[in-house]
């Protein structure tokens, strides 16, 4: 693996170390999930009837994809801010799209939905490639310019349920043997991104870019070329979670989405992606954006003030990344012979 | 670079005609922005009916206040490389804590601010610590108490407004300078400034900021206390936010848990378009100060000039891009004065 | 929006209004109910010309205050023949609402008509502009009664209250049960005053069957309150009905009943707008729910802004005014002139409206 060849940073691992320290943190994440939901059921059964599970699958779905997007993004050391305009935009334009033309076939929204997010994704990708500038300062202003787009294009205006076609509504809220179908579009892109990542070449060249950028692009890796289509990838993907949202909330303004991008983040670096790229696993991500949705609805549950709620979600960031720390440190020294500290 | 750039632009007025100095000056992203803020000013005065007038800058110096507090101890935090993006929720639990603290029946003023100060000072060390003892990554240590302060806001003043404070300390936060326009706690902000900008450019200290932030392992190599000195930074953005916290709670004569939401991304946008690079060792106060003043007076001008709301958006977004895309590219036609290669500076080791 | 039949609304909702105020008799704040007049623009003839008006909503891209401003108030605004402006930030907060309310003091503008985010946080703001020579309505959600002149209320917090008990206890039947309430933010002046009366309301031996468990607060965001609404059913187990005073919270908690399986089971009322709610109404999620026509507020509340401006009215008790098509109006205590007793929408009317 290309990352190993980076003595500089500590917190590029060997392959095997590094997938173990997935494994542990997958693992954690799981534990953390699981004790959550045997809590929450102990104090109110009803919590896991078929409904409110049908409920969490919804909900974490379309934040799952997101949070996917996002990690493939974070692996190469940058981050997409951007997200939650990218799916309000798409979600807006899938609206206004079957209000004009209500036969449109649903995969043709889809694609047009993704085609919008990719090319939103590629505008943050091309300033951040071409023009060499920070993501962090490129994706804060788009996050803005997108919003304000999508303000403008809808001024006030609203999609209602009955805008839609009921048939893709219905795509929303219906299960497929018990399992929601935006769930299965979250397992599809999940195991896509999951397998790309895993066993693809340029899939494999992203953990080394954000391993060490230099040291990737002295080995000749085209850095540019895979942060650009990275981003395009994040954007393609809050497109896909933009229709997604169409479908589900049936309503949608020009705000669909405002404000999702810190819970995405989020969802990420509790999902064990390190913040600085390079390690990390889009299941981590995911399943942080089961977490995330298990904790927004177990608290009311639990009958703890939702105020808290919000609190709650940023102990868990600090958790999640000071456990990151302690667990990269503890395999660095082992890796090294106790040699290596943290700097 | 960065403070040469500030000593230039104060020795050398726009106008001198020696070419290296002249193109250093004319090239620095700093006179940019001031350049800018005063084409501002000017086409904004001769078009915009309103722009120019005393009011105008009244209403254009009260908005900024909190932005510009917060902006000076961001400044010297992202030029050491790190980043601080807890700092309106630390507004949001000042202005909380303040309200709950009234409500508890503690009356005096001093003693409120000085509770306030306090408390953001103690949130800021909470930063410093995960950042410096643990050594995790400012930037998801802060959106991590970004959550949590926002939400212990809520926790401690929850659905409620605390508004009946007397009228005569809402009155004074915001009540001018006798015989002008300007709010006095303009004063404030400018010894503030002053203070951080003599610590940045002309003492020791501020020079270890700069070598910090361009190589903090070469820095420590050199003697410097780098973890000392960013623990003591992210205090003091702490307590400013938190005395910005306090003239919020005046200014608008209410303390609700989400005061100041989103005030993050102002303050970062003020900075980096000021021409602070974002993966640290380089900026200037003065840049960060025009550009504080340069998005006040635009907003408000273009407001005035009846622009939507929404059109505002794209303009902030566009400026922020631009504020990372223009020195770049300033940088990249100076250097190619000079002769020299340029140097990519996207993979610096931290974004 | 999508405003067919204006004129066919304006009659039905005269004619409900009418009604609603033989049926109610409260305070001396009612208006006197005069015949429509079919919004011809014949108006009273003494509001001055050219008046600058100007709306502030909450937060423009709000389709409630597209509504009341540009469907409403300017149509009002056009008729007395002044200049109509809307704008307004793009987030609701109360701080970004003071910036506008400093641009339209410099601006000159007449009479600023405003929705405030918070009923103290804008006063300073609106009292320097009152300073500089505008006047100041406040509609829809009022600011501490000294820092504006004239509030134009929708509906009176106890209408509401006991409109929106009386409707969750017809749904959930006679035998009673849990009920929760849906709030917009946490912060909502309006909600919270209508929270507080509708507890006074249950209070009352008629409604000793109903208990209220659990408010929560979907911060007027579709998403949120959707979540809300599901969280409520997986807390309450024995839940039979939820009120939600509010247009966003009630259809996404209509969407979250009609495709889950409490669909029929737990009732739903609240305040929502005939185009979001129709599907809900057909399928038998909601029976019925209530809401003013937000273009009459808007058009109401330019009237009142006018008739200040031109000195016809200053805010005293007892001041009256014309309203153009909606009649004459009366000025209540503290300032307040109220539109009406909010309007009961179910299946066999809620095809004879479209808005919202």
């Amino acid at each position: 693996m290309t990352a190993t060849a980076t003595p500089v940073a500590p917190r590029t691992n060997g392959a095997s170390i590094a997938h173990r320290l997935f494994v542990v943190r997958e693992l954690g994440i799981a534990l953390a999930l699981v004790l959550l939901i045997g809590v929450t059921f102990a104090v109110n059964t009803r919590f896991l009837n078929a409904q409110n599970v049908k409920d969490l699958l919804l909900g974490s779905s379309i934040l799952a994809i997101l949070a996917v997007g996002q990690a493939i993004v974070i692996i190469t050391r940058n981050v997409d801010l951007s997200v939650g305009s990218i799916l309000g935009l798409a979600a807006f334009a899938t609206g206004a799209m079957f209000q004009s033309s209500p036969n449109l076939p649903i995969p043709v929204a889809i694609i047009i939905g993704m085609a919008l997010g990719a090319l939103c994704g590629a505008v943050n990708g091309g300033l951040i490639a071409a023009a060499r500038v920070p993501a962090l300062v490129v994706t804060l202003g788009t996050l803005y310019v997108f919003r304000g787009v999508d303000y403008t294009w809808a001024t006030g205006r609203q999609i209602n349920a009955a805008d839609m076609p009921a048939s893709f509504l219905h795509m929303g809220t219906t299960t497929v043997l018990g399992v929601p179908v935006l769930a299965l579009f979250a397992v599809v892109v999940l195991a896509g991104a999951g397998i790309f990542l895993r066993s693809y070449r340029s899939g494999r060249e992203l953990y080394a870019i954000g391993s060490d950028p230099d040291a990737a692009r002295l080995y000749g890796i085209p850095v540019g070329r895979r942060v650009f289509w990275a981003f395009v990838a994040s954007g393609a993907l809050a497109g896909l979670a933009g229709v997604l949202h169409a479908a589900r909330f049936g309503t949608i303004d020009a705000n669909a989405g405002l404000g999702s991008e810190l819970n995405v983040v989020a969802a990420v670096v509790v999902g064990g992606v390190a913040i600085f790229g390079g390690s990390g696993s889009v299941y981590g991500a995911a399943l942080g954006a089961v977490l995330l949705t298990t904790i927004g609805s177990a608290l009311p549950v639990l009958g703890i003030n939702p105020f808290w709620q919000r609190a709650a979600v940023g102990v868990l960031i600090l958790a999640a990344i000071g456990l990151d720390r302690s667990l990269a440190v503890r395999m660095a020294r082992r890796l090294r012979g106790g040699s290596a500290r943290g700097a | 670079m960065a403070p040469e750039t500030v000593i230039d632009l104060a020795a050398q007025p726009r106008t001198s005609r020696q070419r290296p100095p002249w193109l250093r000056t004319f090239a620095s992203w700093e006179t940019t922005v001031v350049l800018a803020l005063v084409l501002v000013i000017l086409i904004g005065s001769a078009t915009i009916d309103g722009v120019g007038d005393p009011r105008f800058y009244r209403f254009v110096i009260l908005e900024a206040i909190p932005i510009a507090l917060i902006a000076l101890p961001m400044t010297l935090i992202v030029i050491t490389g790190e980043i601080d993006l807890s700092v309106a929720s630390t507004v949001g639990l000042t202005c909380s804590a303040m309200g709950a603290l009234w409500q508890a029946g503690v009356t005096s003023l001093p003693l409120l601010i000085l509770v306030s100060l306090v408390l953001g000072a103690v949130l800021g060390a909470v930063n410093g610590v995960f950042v410096t003892v643990f050594g995790l990554p400012s930037l998801a240590v802060t959106i991590g108490t970004l959550a949590l302060y926002r939400g212990l806001a809520f926790v401690v003043l929850g659905d409620k407004a605390v508004a009946d404070y007397p009228v005569s300390w809402t009155t004074n936060m915001i009540a001018p300078i006798p015989g002008t326009v300007v709010p006095w706690f303009v004063l404030v902000v400018a010894v503030l400034a002053l203070l951080f900008g003599v610590l940045l450019h002309a003492t020791p200290i501020g020079r270890a900021l700069y070598a910090i932030g361009n190589n903090a392992e070469a820095a420590a190599y050199s003697g410097i206390a780098v973890l000392r000195t960013k623990f003591w930074l992210f205090v003091a953005t702490g307590a400013v936010s938190a005395l910005a916290g306090v003239f919020w709670t005046f200014r608008f004569a209410s303390a609700r848990a989400d005061n100041a939401d989103g005030l993050e991304l102002s303050v970062v946008a003020a900075v980096l378009l000021g021409g602070v690079s974002i993966f640290g060792g380089r900026g200037a106060l003065l840049g960060v100060i025009a550009a504080v003043a340069l998005l006040g007076t635009l907003r408000n001008a273009l407001q005035l000039a009846d622009v939507p709301a929404n059109a505002l958006t794209i303009v902030t977004g566009t400026l922020l891009i631009l504020s990372v895309v223009g020195p770049n590219l300033v940088r990249t036609v100076r250097e190619r004065l000079r002769r020299r290669q340029p140097t990519p500076p996207m993979e610096r080791t931290q974004r | 929006m999508r405003i067919g039949s204006t004129r066919l609304l304006a009659t039905a909702v005269a004619a409900a209004l009418a009604l609603g105020l033989t049926a109610c008799s409260s305070d001396s704040t009612e208006p006197d109910a005069a015949s429509p007049s079919g919004g011809s623009g014949n108006a009273t003839g003494t509001i001055k010309e050219g008046l600058k008006i100007t709306f502030l909503p909450k937060q423009v891209n709000n389709p409630y205050f597209d509504i009341s401003d540009n469907k409403g108030g300017k149509v009002a605004v056009e008729e007395f023949k002044g200049t109509f402006a809307q704008t307004g930030p793009s987030e609701g907060s109360p701080s970004a609402q003071v910036s506008y309310i400093n641009t339209l003091s410099q601006q000159q503008t007449d009479v600023i008509v405003i929705s405030a985010n918070d009923k103290d946080a804008v006063c300073g703001a609106l009292t320097e502009a009152k300073t500089a020579g505008a006047k100041v309505v406040t509609y829809d959600s009022d600011t501490r009664p000294e820092c504006r002149d004239i509030f134009v209320n929708q509906a009176t917090g106890d209408g509401i209250a006991k409109n929106q008990i009386k409707l969750i206890s017809d749904a959930v039947g006679p035998d009673g049960g849990e009920i929760a309430i849906l709030s917009a933010s946490a912060n909502a002046t309006n909600q919270n005053a209508w929270i507080e009366l509708m507890k006074t309301e249950l209070a009352k031996p008629e409604y000793s069957k109903l208990k209220l468990v659990d408010t929560v607060y979907g911060d007027d965001k579709d998403e949120k309150s959707f979540q809300e609404a599901q969280g409520l059913l997986a807390k309450h187990p024995n839940l039979k009905g939820i009120i939600s005073p509010t247009t966003v919270g009630v259809a996404a908690t209509a969407r979250y009943l009609s495709g889950s399986s409490y669909k029929g089971k737990v009732a739903l009322t609240g305040l929502g707008t005939p185009n979001q709610m129709r599907a809900f109404v057909k399928d038998g999620t909601c029976k019925a729910f209530a809401l003013w026509n937000p273009a009459d507020l808007g058009y109401l509340a330019a009237y009142a802004a006018g008739a200040l401006a031109s000195g016809i009215i200053t805010g005293k008790e007892g001041d009256k005014f014309k309203a153009g098509k909606l009649g004459e109006y009366t000025v209540g205590a503290n300032g307040e002139v109220v539109l009406g007793d909010p309007f009961t929408f179910d299946a066999a009317n809620v095809d004879q409206f479209n808005f919202g």
